[in-house]
């Protein structure tokens, strides 16, 4: 390609040499990459200083004393206890049930797509009015959800202002809105595998559950992969739907690590604490993009291959 | 594979009507709610058949609330203009930015354009408030704090990766020769892009925008840290509204759904181009 271009002919008029036009034309969008770098590097900055917004005057660099105050703090084992809970539990459960309902849909039929297109509707519903409307639903007043769990049996079922059920009210919830996005994915992948291995197999009759977990997993296992860390990646750093049901609570049973990070800031105004809680996550999912990345740029070129 | 048994037909259709439940029941009982009034909402058990209102709507759309207590006034209206606003005008910066350096990558592999291109990716998968706690304190000093240009700003993180990355796949998809004809013919770079990959790309670059578009609509995050209650959208201003109003849950549900309405009637449009979008290009539909 670049070859192509560098064989071109002079245009007429005027024109921006083609060694500089490329950085012109990106220019905007790197000025907008420094803007977030900046403040990226401050928050690195923060995290080795004791910061109180409530103390200014007393601003000064302790270096690793947030994270190393971290190991003896049982707030913050917390915080990762229930960040990789959260996490674990959600793409777990998100991944079986959106390959087991990508499977139900994968014969392409008017119902079928019908029924898939209907099912992105809670993907498209933001996180945090997800979560009032889970909300509005198992309010324990007049909550339809709490009154069906009244009908099984369950009197007083407290769903999220629980710590007992609060962690089963959000995953629920995530459930909710993100099963979608794996079985779209994983029903776009199961739709463009090649026929001939199932034909093949359908003309030797092998059984269909060897059929599934030797031809159809192991074909599917890009898609699988690229669903999986994309969803961790996110889960690991919810905020919207835990934030907007109980802010963390009650207690500090949901004090995930985004939560966690902006009460630190906006309530008790420990900024370095915040920013060292943020570089830690940062570390996690730094290290998970790296391999979702490659991962992801595999099936890109697959997809573009096909295009 | 064909022969499926009939007690396997019955399976398969009791578990898809589950899902199709599961899935649907909490937008169809919020839906429904929103046309109710308060008492009916409050009775128990919940009631399946009532007397539709469009109180809600009106109070919502008035921007006045009645009460036993007096009138309260709603800014509702205003989170959803806010919503409105912020997501037009971010993807539409996000696309002047975008849509140029999307082709600067695809057609000429320049030095530092990798890094350039993921860095910019690897930003959608940073911890948002990495960035947003900083800017905070940063906006205060810049006198961006609360306004919609440093809102805009910090909704390029949501808009830009994802139209930069998409539409840098339309263009790659464009074959050089074509261009490379045109600009033969003696047109300069910039009549080539306008005339050749510009239009070509166009329903990939359309498809971009209406997917940044849900995803800055959907954000909550970032007004919630960034603007107070006169700039915040939808997403941020129905949870002050649940905090403020109290009991008034038939209003609150025809907030949630005049929230949602635009959201879903855009991925129902689009849909075609949701899969390529959400997987940023990774998995065509």
């Amino acid at each position: 390609m670049t070859a192509v271009v560098s064989q071109r002919p002079k245009p007429s008029g005027f024109r921006i040499s083609k060694r500089v036009l490329p950085y012109v034309l990106s220019l905007p969008a790197l000025l907008v990459c420094i803007g977030i770098l900046i403040p990226f590097l401050t928050s690195v900055v923060y995290s080795f200083q004791r910061y109180r917004l409530s103390q200014p005057w007393a601003r000064q660099f302790n270096w690793g004393d947030n994270y190393i105050s971290f190991f003896t703090d049982p707030k913050f084992w917390n915080t990762l206890e229930v960040s990789l809970l959260y996490a674990g539990t959600t793409v777990v459960l998100e991944l079986l049930l959106g390959l087991a309902i990508a499977l139900l849909l994968q014969k392409r039929s008017t119902l079928n797509n019908f029924i898939s297109i209907m099912l992105l509707m809670p993907l498209m519903t933001a996180p945090a009015l997800a979560a009032l409307m889970w909300k509005l639903m198992t309010n324990p007043g007049f909550g339809v959800l709490s009154y069906l769990a009244s009908l099984i049996g369950l009197q007083d079922f407290r769903w999220a202002s629980s710590p007992s059920t609060a962690l089963f009210t959000v995953v629920l919830v995530d459930i909710w809105v993100y099963t979608p996005f794996i079985m779209i994915l994983l029903l776009a992948g199961l739709r463009s595998l090649p026929t001939q291995p199932f034909e093949a197999a359908a003309l030797d009759g092998v059984p269909r559950s060897f059929v599934f977990f030797r031809i159809t997993l192991p074909m599917l296992t890009p898609y699988i992969l690229t669903a999986t860390l994309f969803r961790l990646l996110d889960s690991i750093q919810q905020f919207d739907i835990i934030y907007a049901m109980t802010q963390g609570g009650p207690g500090d049973t949901l004090t995930v690590f985004q939560v966690e990070a902006y009460l630190n800031f906006f309530q008790s105004t420990n900024v370095g604490r915040s920013a060292a809680l943020m570089i830690i996550l940062w570390a996690i999912t730094y290290f998970l993009s790296n391999i979702f990345i490659k991962n992801w740029l595999r099936l890109r070129e697959r997809a573009r291959g096909q295009a | 594979m064909e022969h499926t048994s009939l007690l396997e037909r019955i399976l398969r259709g009791i578990a898809l009507t589950l899902v199709v439940i599961f899935f649907m029941f909490p937008i169809v009982w919020i839906f429904m709610m929103s046309f109710q009034t308060n008492e009916t909402i409050l009775r128990i058990p919940p009631q399946l058949i009532f007397e539709p209102t469009l109180a809600n709507y009106t109070a919502l759309i008035t921007g006045k609330l009645m009460t036993a207590a007096g009138t309260l006034d709603i800014a509702f209206m205003r989170n959803l203009g806010n919503s409105v606003f912020l997501s037009v005008t971010s993807v539409a910066v996000s696309l002047l930015l975008g849509v140029p350096a999307a082709y600067a990558f695809a057609r000429h592999k320049f030095r530092g354009s990798e890094d350039i291109a993921f860095t910019l990716l690897s930003f959608k998968f940073a911890p948002a408030l990495l960035v947003l706690l900083p800017l905070t304190l940063y906006f205060q000093k810049l006198g961006l704090a609360n306004t919609y240009i440093g809102l805009i700003w910090v909704y390029q993180l949501i808009c830009l990766p994802l139209i930069l990355w998409i539409v840098r796949g339309y263009f790659e998809d464009i074959p050089a020769d074509i261009e490379y004809a045109y600009r033969i013919g003696g047109h300069s770079w910039f009549a080539t892009f306008r005339k050749i990959a510009l239009p070509l790309a166009g329903p990939g670059i359309a498809a971009a925008g209406l997917l940044a578009f849900i995803f800055a609509w959907n954000n909550f995050v970032f007004a919630l840290v960034l603007a107070s209650a006169d700039k915040q959208p939808v997403t941020v201003g129905a949870l002050a509204f649940i905090t403020s109003s109290g009991i008034q849950y038939g209003q609150i549900s025809a907030a949630i759904v005049l929230s949602i309405t635009p959201t879903l009637a855009l991925a129902l449009y689009a849909q075609r181009y949701l899969v390529e979008g959400l997987s940023l290009g990774a998995v065509k539909g």
